[in-house]
């Protein structure tokens, strides 16, 4: 055989520098490279955190003038309020917690090769959590499990399972095949694939429905009360059966800015865990 | 680079390569051998849906093979872990297939950690690797794939094949999703790494142009991956075995042959030449006594600068400033007898200068010369073709003799 090389130059065009073998040549310009863009603009963290302590604020100030009658004064005396408060915020943490351990790796499992043929089953079972109104799913539990925060958390769970779970497959099934290939062609182990590339490059979309159940939870933790379990749920329901509409609001107002807190910090969650090179400006 | 030898290519055998997918009868790939020779580039070439990519992908077991065996330095790697297996085989597809949450340089790093190789050392490969394709590690290292065109992208796939320094490459039309101007850089690219690194290259494409400028054998597959001829491209484009590959091969083989040649490997003519330095008296002289009516004129640094005829330095009254045309296209010894066909049509009088080192002047090719090294060319490559098959018609009828007598027991390819 000739071992003669393919030749590889080309004629000069008058002007240009001649170019000697192994010198790179002009490409297409590339695109310029930016100094890395602020992930948390000052509107990001300043706008809700600002809106919420004013409405807290108001609320603080039109408590300090209000005339509380006696009932009342009992449903919010002696540290009942932070208590309900913090009963809340227990619910929501360690819902969403088993939320994740539950439905990220399930996710996972169904996007894995014979699980596939699961998937649809899974979806209409989560689906079926979701479409049951919150309140017969919690008394329904409560007649099996008996009154507490077991009952509750379990009801709680259930209902925002769909979103993570639904997220998590979406996520790892929207992902370029072509670079799964790439990646088991360069020899990473099946293991290797999901941690690095597929759950990374997922990221975005599973961190989307994290941030959609945590303000589930918030929401549906206020049932909890009908159920023995506690939480701001209580405020609301004492105004109620009591009619008394200090009460009521307070527990409303306390439940909304929750949620616009755990909103916000999902978001920001969201925005820090994004992998860099997926950035939209990058 | 002085630590570590790099190592060349190893052999890749493939033997009656099957591949069968659920509920089709007709194989994709139909009983493919192959014998590929250690540091060879090797090209298969066919219509999409041919079963090239996935005779290719067969070689890592990204496709599992339904039968056959797979000898890669002799060692037969159907069987092993194909985790390991391809761990030790390059692999670049296109689109680059780089991953876009992670930098060029941790894209790079991949494979060399994954083998186990210190961080040190991997932090040094990667900025080697950069500098070899041809990116400024500075300033490339630490951005994402995004932040690079699709020709640097490409870069950086193939420099990621090659981070761990594997025996063997395996490229899936790496150069399918690029414009053709950048297509042309990375091939030139690449013919210069192999050139350095002599590592066994397994190519596919549809493109046939690519094809011969890239490979030292093509393969042209046919439907089920049936190899239709397995040969030097010279000997595909002068003898092609039958009407597929000619009709693959397209018309104008012959040009297609130009491809194949450079300038330095033909004659070119000596024209007279005189620097702008030449006193004038001398450069009257030289246009008066030489047979010419042309002579080309130099730079200070003897780069063809302008095309003088008899006339010329009349009309401008005698100053070198004014007098001759302009020397518009110049081709370098590297360039493809094409590019210098090209430019001698381009060019209103029929010739080209041809330079060499920091673009000083060395001859000049002109239709005639090149008309007589192509006809010269072909006639070489018909005469090597017919000698190759009357060699293979005597090797058949000797095996046909042997068989006759009985005692060719053994002659089993």
């Amino acid at each position: 055989m000739s071992t003669e090389q393919p030749p590889g130059g080309e004629h000069e065009v008058e002007g240009l520098p001649l170019r000697d073998e192994g010198e790179a040549e002009q490409e297409a310009p590339p695109p310029r490279q930016r100094p890395p863009a602020r992930r948390l603009t000052w509107q990001r963290l300043t706008v809700l955190p600002s809106f919420l302590v004013l409405l807290l604020l108001v609320t603080w100030l039109w408590f300090r003038q209000a005339d509380l009658d006696t009932i009342s004064r009992n449903a919010l005396s002696g540290g009942q309020v932070s208590k309900a408060l913090w009963q809340h915020v227990q619910l929501t943490v360690i819902s969403t917690f088993f939320v994740l351990i539950i439905a990220i790796p399930l996710g996972i499992l169904l996007t894995r090769g014979a699980m596939k043929k699961a998937t649809p089953l899974a979806m209409t079972i989560a689906n079926m959590g979701q479409a049951t109104p919150a309140i017969g799913l919690l008394a329904l539990l409560v007649i099996w499990l008996g009154t507490g925060t077991k009952a509750a958390l379990i009801g709680i769970i259930v209902y925002a399972v769909l979103p993570v779970l639904a997220n998590t497959i979406a996520g790892l099934k929207a992902n370029d095949p072509t670079l799964l290939e790439a990646a088991r062609g360069i020899g990473m182990s099946p293991l290797g694939v999901l941690t690095r590339v597929e759950l990374p490059l997922a990221v975005p979309l599973i961190l989307a429905g994290v941030r959609t159940a945590l303000v589930l939870n918030v929401g549906t933790a206020t049932l909890a009360t009908f159920g023995g379990g506690g939480g701001l749920g209580v405020l609301i329901t004492t105004g109620i059966t009591t009619q008394r509409m200090p009460v009521l609001v307070l527990g409303a107002l306390l439940t909304i800015a929750l949620a616009l807190l755990v909103d916000w910090l999902a978001s920001l969650a969201e925005v820090m865990l994004r992998p860099r090179g997926l950035e939209a400006g990058a | 680079m002085a630590e570590t030898t790099p190592s060349h290519g190893a052999t890749i055998e493939l033997e009656n390569l099957t591949k069968l997918y659920p509920g089709n009868p007709q194989p994709a790939v139909d009983n493919v051998s192959m014998e590929i020779r250690a540091g060879e580039t090797v090209i298969f070439v066919g219509p999409s849906g041919c079963g090239k990519s996935t005779t290719l992908k067969m070689i890592n077991r990204l496709i599992e093979p339904t039968g056959g065996r797979i000898r890669i330095d002799g060692e037969d790697v159907t069987r092993i872990d194909p985790v390991r297996l391809r761990r030790k085989v390059g692999y670049a597809i296109q689109s680059s297939g780089l991953f876009p949450h992670m930098t060029v340089a941790q894209n790079i790093a991949l494979v060399p950690k994954m083998v186990g190789w210190s961080k040190g050392r991997v932090r040094e490969r990667v900025e080697e690797m950069l500098d070899l394709v041809g990116l400024d590690p500075g300033e490339f290292r630490d951005r994402y794939p995004r932040q690079l065109s699709g020709g640097q992208q490409q870069r950086v796939g193939v420099a990621r094949a090659l981070a761990a320094d594997p025996p063997v490459l395996l490229m899936d039309e790496p150069f399918g999703a690029v414009d053709p101007i950048t297509r042309d850089h990375l091939q030139d690219e690449l013919i210069r790494l192999q050139r350095e690194l002599h590592k066994t290259i397994v190519f596919v494409t549809h493109d046939f142009d690519e094809a011969i400028k890239l490979g030292d054998r093509i393969a042209v597959l046919r439907e089920h991956s049936h190899i239709a001829q397995f040969d030097t491209p010279e000997a595909i484009l002068t003898n092609p075995a039958d009407d597929f590959v000619s009709g693959f091969v397209g018309a104008g083989a012959a040009l297609k042959r130009l491809n194949l040649t450079r300038v330095r490997d033909v004659e070119m003519r000596d024209y007279p030449t005189v620097t702008v330095d030449t006193p004038l008296q001398q450069i009257f002289g030289l246009l008066r006594g030489s047979g010419t009516n042309e002579i080309l004129l130099l730079d200070k640094r003897r780069r063809p600068y302008k095309w003088l005829r008899r006339g010329d330095l009349m009309r401008a009254r005698g100053s070198l400033a004014r007098a001759g045309t302009l020397v518009h296209d110049t081709v370098t010894r590297d360039a493809t007898l094409r590019d210098a066909l090209e430019a001698v049509l381009t060019d209103n009088a029929g010739r080209v200068a041809v330079t060499g080192r920091r673009g000083a002047y060395i001859g000049v090719v002109d239709m005639e010369t090149l008309m007589n090294s192509v006809h010269e060319l072909l006639e070489a490559d018909r005469l090597e073709a017919m000698e190759a098959q009357a060699g293979l018609e005597e090797a058949r009828s000797q095996q046909t003799h042997s068989e006759q007598e009985g005692h060719g027991g053994e002659t089993k390819a």
